[in-house]
């Protein structure tokens, strides 16, 4: 009674997660510090932030395998806390390791899953044979798991996911790990479920995969949400465009550092092993040829140079005041 | 479906992956089955010699010992299985699934007990081909079976908690292998009680082990006739283990679960 009210209240509002202040602390330390996340129907969120940042304990907690420690959550209209089997009914959930049985085949290991999604002997088969298909694996149905490669492994832990159809799909870090080939296959994978209506929350650590799955980022670090917004305008929150060039010559980057400097409307970033120095500017093209004609009385010719808005790069730089390149092997560091 | 009815359905497919997994890795089984057998061999045919019996036969009143500690071997097998389950992530999946959450735990100890059954008939014809013999009724034997069975499942439940305490599967069988050890040995399992000295003898009989050996001579008809009985667990064997049964699995069970519970939500 209770969760179908709720439930026309989730429809109403339209949103397929909804959670407010969550909080989850392990002794001192507090993992997630009140985060607020909305993700609309339909719609796909990337929870974005380096290792350690709080997205994996956010996923969990939405997704009822934590209990958080203050705030509230709902998943497809029902409260993670007070009803949690009814969320784990109604949503899909892939981890940052690949969880499939390895001593099971493929088809054994998604024909367990619908079992214990209690859909029935004959459907679980059938569903497990449809997403095999899916996803390229029926040529693999009945050899054990563990003869799967990486790639294989994620595609089959990413069916798991998919058995019950599940109206809202939680991705943790769905391609960590992944050569880049089968981390195109799975974005790939990805595009065509969401075109089909699913509402995705993913977490990721790589801004190319934020920008190109989500309709809205949340940028996480620190257990705290620190931006959110479209790839678009999390761009126009860091602000304005740069003029990047390279120069041919090493002692060349002095010399058109000084000469850009009075263009520069914020920190001019130098890149010496790429000879590449960026300008933040205002005003457009024009200003581009005005950087050229400078550089041109400085006498520099540069080997490339041109007009770009930020990438998602600055805006890892702005907000966290770390490059992302950075924070990534900083955290692996750490994790070794 | 009710909530019992989806308990066990669900029960029976961990089960029944548990299951599959035995017949994937054989060398499990092998393992578990590779020491009994070497020490039916080591203690029948190499300390046999040295070991009096009062009136009775060794290799006969090795046997039902040798089954004991088997058993509680093959119990060993749930909280490996669990340790390994929580180490690759299995137990997150079920955990985010709609599914009984009591099901990966009493699957888990049932399909081991399935493990136990299969052990239990490779190690009696062994015994069969050693000279071991059931000199008793069917019933009685049956009784016997039963009995090393359940305690066998009851064990099962200590080592759920603590293969959900310890984690890893190395860490774990290195715990189990110092501590069952000494609780199989300081038994009658391999050496009548009469040989050993006065602390230790008492901690033996009144170790639930003792008894489970001593109950299931008894129901095989292969207690030696000059075997002596004062303490009263040994001369109500039956009665004692089915007690300690009882107790493990009211203190076990609910333990074990709230452990599962909790080490799952970290």
């Amino acid at each position: 009674m209770v969760s179908e009210v709720i439930s026309r209240v989730g429809a109403m509002t339209g949103h397929a997660v909804q959670a407010r202040g969550l909080v989850k602390r392990y002794g001192d330390v507090t993992a997630v510090a009140g985060v607020d996340v909305d993700v609309p129907e339909g719609t796909v969120l990337a929870l974005l932030g380096p290792n350690g940042a709080g997205k994996t304990t956010t996923v969990r907690m939405l997704t009822t395998l934590l209990v958080p420690d203050e705030g509230t959550a709902t998943v497809a209209g029902v409260d993670v806390v007070k009803d949690p089997r009814e969320v784990r009914r109604r949503i899909g959930l892939s981890g940052q390791y690949a969880a499939v049985d390895e001593n099971l085949t493929g088809f054994e290991n998604l024909d367990m899953v619908g079992r214990l999604y209690h859909l029935g002997r004959r459907r679980a088969r059938e569903r497990a044979r449809e997403l095999l298909e899916q996803f390229r694996l029926t040529g693999a149905a009945d050899r054990v798991a563990k003869t799967y490669s990486g790639g294989m492994r994620r595609r089959l832990d990413l069916a798991g996911a998919l058995v019950a159809q599940p109206p809202v799909l939680f991705l943790d870090e769905p391609t960590t790990g992944l050569d880049p080939r089968s981390r195109n296959d799975m974005w790939e994978l990805l595009t065509t479920m969401v075109s089909g209506g699913t509402t995705l929350l993913l977490t990721t650590q790589y801004l190319e995969e934020a920008e190109r799955l989500a309709d809205d980022i949340v940028v996480i670090d620190h257990g705290r949400v620190i931006a959110r917004g479209t790839a678009d305008e999390l761009k126009t929150q860091v602000g304005g465009q740069r003029v990047e060039l390279v120069v041919a010559a090493d002692h060349e980057v002095a010399t058109a550092v000084e000469a850009l400097r009075p263009l520069a409307v914020g920190e001019v970033q130098v890149d010496r092993r790429a000879r590449r120095v960026t300008v933040p500017v205002s005003g457009g093209t024009p200003a581009l040829v005005d950087a050229l004609r400078r550089l041109e009385q400085a006498g520099v010719v540069p080997l490339d140079a041109g007009l770009r808005r930020p990438t998602m790069d600055d805006v890892f730089l702005t907000l966290t005041g770390k490059p992302a390149e950075e924070l990534v092997t900083e955290q692996e560091g750490a994790d070794a | 479906m009710s909530s019992l009815g989806t308990a066990l359905a669900d029960g029976s497919v961990v089960a029944k992956r548990n299951l599959i997994k035995i017949k994937r890795i054989p060398d499990l089984l092998v393992g578990t089955l590779i020491s009994p057998i070497m020490f039916i061999l080591l203690f029948g045919y190499v300390f046999g010699g040295a070991i009096e019996v009062p009136g009775g036969n060794y290799r006969e009143f090795l046997v039902p010992g040798i089954f004991a500690q088997t058993v509680i071997f093959g119990a060993t097998i749930t909280g490996a299985g669990l340790a390994d389950d929580m180490q690759k992530g299995i137990i997150e999946r079920f955990r985010s699934l709609p599914m009984a959450q009591s099901a990966v735990l009493v699957g888990r100890t049932t399909s081991d007990i399935a493990t136990n059954v299969i052990v239990t008939v490779i190690m009696s014809l062994t015994g069969l081909v050693i000279g071991w013999r059931i000199r008793t009724s069917f019933l009685d034997a049956v009784v016997g079976y039963l009995l090393l069975l359940l305690f066998a499942y009851a064990i099962s439940w200590c080592m759920a908690l603590l293969g959900l305490l310890i984690r890893t599967p190395e860490a774990f069988n290195n715990l189990t292998f110092i501590t069952i050890f000494p609780i199989t040995f300081v038994t009658n399992a391999f050496v009548p009680l009469e040989t050993f000295p006065s602390v230790l003898r008492t901690v033996a009989e009144w170790n639930p082990v003792s008894t489970l050996v001593q109950a299931a001579r008894e129901q095989f008809g292969n207690v030696p006739p000059g075997t002596v009985t004062d303490a009263w667990p040994l001369a109500n064997p039956l009665l004692y283990t089915l007690a300690w049964i009882v107790v493990i699995l009211l203190v076990f069970i609910p333990l074990a679960t709230r452990q599962y519970r909790r080490a799952a939500a970290r």
